[in-house]
């Protein structure tokens, strides 16, 4: 019975406890309730995907309307992959939280948090498994509209400006998504996703398709954050409370490449976003120059949020690169890259939030030599930042190398070389902080600083383990990944 | 005791990570977790040993560990060129870990745990990559090498280290990530296979049209420039940057098993991957081996200059690579050969010399040659070694470099490279003249300052360079051995 309601389960269950949060009056219960929420949506998506790789894709009828006229949730590889790792790291984000929120966020505003991000998650979920592209724009708008006021919650007095130079553009984005399906449902009459792919068919001529698409990607590419539309990234990532960084720079952005590859793939079909219009190559184009500019950028940073926030617009790229080769190598590549970026990132985001509570800081000039007072802390950097640069035996690799090997059968010899060339970057803008850590002698911030708590070391751990774990046992992610891309492609004859 | 060889390479290589594990756990009674490497490393080098017995009688066991992503599998498979690295690099470590001890403990290094742990890794890394069976276990082998020995170069944590550090890091991972995992990339789209094949994977390819031999040529460089730790010029910055770590790394790690690991890729791409008749025939290698001839002579000329022992040491090591490199390049039957004994004598010879510096050193805390007169009188059994090994770089008798050295100018002769042949012979008489004035001076001239009295490092640095000095002279004897064992990499096909 409740198996049978899955699909609609993982969007509904942390969408109705968020606004049983604010009921709740005392701050620790209504912790222990957002945590456990998060972690029995983790349950249940895990249980939907294991489904999916059983039986196939599940189509679910909210409230029994049978397809085109009803909404129509679709639980296929791919939403189930993103969903699974989406819960995964609001969970563990989530459970490293308490200590971290009491340093960054005013203590009269903890109320606010939990429901926030319970709303934001249930949003992102909504985004994936909704097979209704209306129905897209409003979890957006859900997901964004939480995650401008969980924004605005740090403490920096920039922070409510940051929030709102978000807002500003995370909203042109959505009303160009909005424009763009307004579009599509005059040209087809449909907002069904499947439905409105088989009414466009191989109608590729039309002006309206092509503005529509127009819009949508442009829109997409926003929230994206693609070079040059990430300017709301860095001040959103930097003056965010460190556990709103971590969650949202580890799935908002991915669940944006997803929605992005869904319209792609599943409605316009790559004949007519790549062959006919030309696409790929604008996207290549971009995301190279995104690659270096931001990766360059990441280099001169002087604050650690900043940095990792310019080197979450170039991974944004590589995972461009992936979907725009419009082969099979290439979207699995990419599809890996959300999940291992996902892990690596959220990884390194819970490790700056560690130094931010012990050293109420993450200016570099006041991390120097934390390795002495924080060895566990700055060793888990070395780990991510390895991940992260791509070293073999961590997740990076096996996304770097996936990404490699597409672009090579694909006979793309200038977008491999960049590629490997830029990940260079990568080696200067981590490392310079490596050096710091444990080379330099100790801030005064430092010497006066222990270890973080356990209840922030073990959930890093967790991802950062897991950044070594996916690097070597691949079948879960490049496995899922594969077929969903197969799936997407099958799709599309 | 009755063991599978396939089973035989996974103890082998499961043995290091057992080291680390115990260096891990014992870090707080040092002298239980140096007593347990030791004998662990000695337990390794026995079942190398059996592997090796195997491997020389024409067994080729394999093992597949794992497939990392479809496609790409860590798999191991022995052959001759791997197993005699391998049997160097564990050899060697017992040898290393005996004079690690007493030069750490002289010392009183800190963080002596990390680095023998970060130590244990890095010989992990070495017989993973001297037993793997295709490219791409190579390849994490190679990185994993590069990691593991980093805070071993910055082990002193000192500003200079951080330089040093930076640029062994910056070198090695830039010129592994664009060169030498693009060349991998690419080999596997030509010919969708990156296994180690007798003869080579890339003839059929250019048979059938789908690969110019231009192309190879510029895979050839990519791989050469690739492979950083090959100290191929213009990359070989990072060798003497790394000589800023304490001695015994500076011994097993650059002077055998890091840069062993380079040239042994170097020789494994050129026969394995490319195949020799391939590079002969095509000329492909020819600019390759001039490159490799140049960096013999500059890297001599260089080390000449230096005053500082390790710093001149690691110039000579970057030339002393440089002909095996040659030896793949030229790629005759002779010349592979006399590459592939080469990573056996010169790892002999080298890391006495390494020995003998520490040694110095540690005994007198003096750094610059110039210092160094007078101290055969304080330090005889030091001084005896470092002449001894010198020969065998030299290359002269009764010294096991002699073989190498012939086998090589073997090669050039063959292939009518005189220029090559000249470089040789020059760059011995350079060896003689940056190598041998050294103990000379140490023997026959008188100290500046007043006579010094016998001083030798402690007994756990002397006999280590005591035994690989007496290597050396061995290995002269033992040379039909080197070469029936390598003989069948000389071999096009099976």
């Amino acid at each position: 019975m409740i198996e049978q309601h899955l699909p609609v389960l993982v969007v509904i269950v942390p969408l109705i406890a968020a606004p049983l949060c604010v009921f709740l009056f005392n701050r620790t219960l209504v912790y222990l309730f957002a945590l456990a929420t998060c972690w029995a949506t983790f349950g249940l998506s895990l249980f939907l995907l294991a489904k999916v790789l059983q039986t196939g894709p599940i189509s679910y009828e909210l409230g029994n309307w049978p397809a085109p006229y009803g909404i129509e949730y679709v639980a296929d590889y791919l939403s189930t992959f993103v969903m699974s790792f989406v819960t995964g790291i609001a969970a563990v984000v989530l459970t490293y939280a308490p200590r971290s929120l009491n340093e960054e966020v005013d203590p009269s505003r903890h109320y606010l948090v939990h429901p926030m991000y319970l709303l934001c998650l249930s949003g992102l979920l909504g985004i994936c498994i909704t097979g209704d592209l209306f129905n897209v724009f409003v979890f957006l708008e859900i997901s964004s509209l939480s995650s401008y006021a969980l924004i605005s919650l740090g403490r920096s007095r920039r922070a409510p400006l940051a929030a709102f130079q978000y807002l500003v553009m995370g909203t042109i984005g959505a009303t160009f998504l909005l424009i763009g399906i307004g579009l599509l449902y005059q040209l087809t009459g449909t907002l069904n996703m499947a439905d409105m792919a088989t009414q466009l068919g191989d109608d590729h001529g039309s002006r309206t398709m092509l503005v529509a698409f127009a819009f949508m990607t442009v829109g997409l590419c926003i929230k994206m954050a693609v070079f040059p539309l990430h300017t709301w990234l860095p001040n959103a990532y930097t003056y965010a409370p460190s556990i709103v960084t971590a969650f949202i720079a580890a799935t908002a952005t991915k669940v944006s490449v997803y929605a992005f590859i869904r319209i792609v793939y599943s409605i316009f079909t790559p004949q007519f976003a790549f062959d006919v219009h030309g696409l790929d190559v604008f996207l290549t184009a971009f995301a190279l120059i995104g690659i270096f500019v931001a990766s360059t950028a990441a280099i001169y940073q002087v604050n650690l949020k900043r940095l990792l926030a310019y080197s979450s617009i170039a991974q944004v790229g590589y995972m461009l690169l992936g979907i725009s080769m419009n082969n099979q190598d290439g979207l699995t590549s990419g599809i890996v890259h959300m999940f291992n970026h996902a892990v690596i990132k959220g990884g390194l985001f819970l490790v700056v939030g560690c130094f931010a509570l012990r050293l109420s800081s993450v200016r570099l000039e006041d991390l120097r030599g934390a390795s002495r007072t924080m060895p566990w802390t700055s060793f888990a950097w070395v780990l991510g930042g390895l991940g992260l640069i791509g070293v073999p035996l961590t997740a990076g690799f096996v996304s770097k190398w996936l990404l490699l090997t597409a672009a090579l059968d694909n006979a793309s010899y200038l977008v491999a070389g960049l590629m490997l060339l830029s990940s260079l970057l990568a080696v200067v803008y981590v490392w310079r902080v490596v050096e710091i850590l444990y080379f330099s002698e100790p801030s005064e911030a430092v010497k006066s600083s222990r270890e973080a708590p356990w209840s922030m070391l073990v959930p890093t751990y967790l991802l950062i383990i897991g950044i070594l774990v996916f690097g070597v046992w691949t079948s879960y992610s490049v496995g899922i990944a594969s077929q969903a891309a197969q799936a997407l492609l099958g799709g599309s004859p | 005791m009755n063991l599978t060889p396939s089973l035989l390479i996974g103890i082998s290589l499961a043995f290091p990570l057992l080291v680390l594990l115990l260096i891990g756990l014992l870090g707080r009674s040092p002298n239980l977790r140096d007593g347990v490497t030791l004998i662990l490393s000695s337990v390794l080098f026995y079942f190398v040993c059996c592997l090796a017995d195997h491997v020389f009688q024409g067994g080729r066991p394999e093992w597949l560990l794992g497939t990392l992503l479809p496609g790409f599998s860590i798999a191991f498979q022995v052959e001759p060129l791997g197993m005699v690295f391998a049997l160097v690099a564990s050899g060697l470590w017992i040898v290393t870990t005996v004079y690690g001890i007493g030069y750490m403990r002289s010392h009183n290094e800190q963080h002596q745990t990390r680095f023998f742990a970060c130590f244990a890794v890095a010989i992990f890394a070495a017989l993973a990559a001297a037993f793997s069976a295709n490219l791409f276990t190579l390849f994490v082998a190679y990185e994993l090498m590069t990691i593991s020995t980093y805070p071993l170069v910055t082990h002193h944590g000192t500003e200079k280290a951080k330089r040093g550090g930076r640029t062994y890091l910056g070198i090695l991972l830039f010129t592994s990530i664009a060169f030498f995992m693009m060349a991998i990339g690419w080999t596997w789209s030509i010919t969708h296979t990156l296994d180690f094949q007798p003869g080579g994977i890339l003839q059929d390819s250019l048979e059938s049209g789908n690969v110019q031999p231009w192309q190879l040529a510029l895979l050839l460089a990519l791989f050469a420039f690739g492979i950083g730790k090959a100290a191929l010029m213009p990359f070989h910055r990072w060798l003497p940057a790394a000589m800023v770590a304490p001695t015994p790394v500076s011994a097993l790690l650059h002077a055998v098993a890091v840069v062993k690991v380079g040239v042994f890729t170097i020789l494994k791409v050129a026969i394995y991957v490319f195949g020799i008749d391939l590079i002969s025939e095509t000329h492909i290698g020819d600019w390759l081996a001039y490159l490799a001839g140049a960096t013999i002579l500059l890297a001599s000329l260089v080390a000449m200059t230096k005053d500082n022992l390790k710093a001149r040491l690691a110039y000579s090591t970057v030339s002393q690579l440089a002909y095996i490199t040659l030896g793949a390049a030229l790629a005759t039957p002779a010349s592979v050969m006399g590459g592939g004994m080469h990573i056996v004598t010169h790892a002999v010879g080298k890391i006495t010399l390494f020995f003998c510096a520490g040694a110095i050193y540690v005994a007198t805390h003096k750094t610059d040659i110039s210092d160094m007169r007078g101290l055969g009188r304080a330090m005889p059994l030091t001084m005896g070694a470092f002449f001894i090994a010198s020969i065998s770089i030299i290359g002269l008798p009764p010294g096991g470099g002699v073989w190498s050295k012939w086998f090589l100018a073997l090669g050039t002769v063959e292939t009518h490279h005189w220029f090559l042949l000249a470089a040789l012979m020059i760059s011995s008489l350079l060896n003689i003249a940056y190598l041998i004035p050294i103990p000379i001076r140490a023997f026959m001239k008188p100290t500046t300052g007043e006579p010094l009295k016998f001083k030798e490092a402690p007994l756990m640095c002397v006999v280590p360079l005591c035994c690989t000095a007496v290597g050396t002279v061995v290995l002269f004897f033992l040379a039909n051995q080197l070469y029936e064992v390598l003989l069948p990499i000389t071999k096009v096909t099976q």
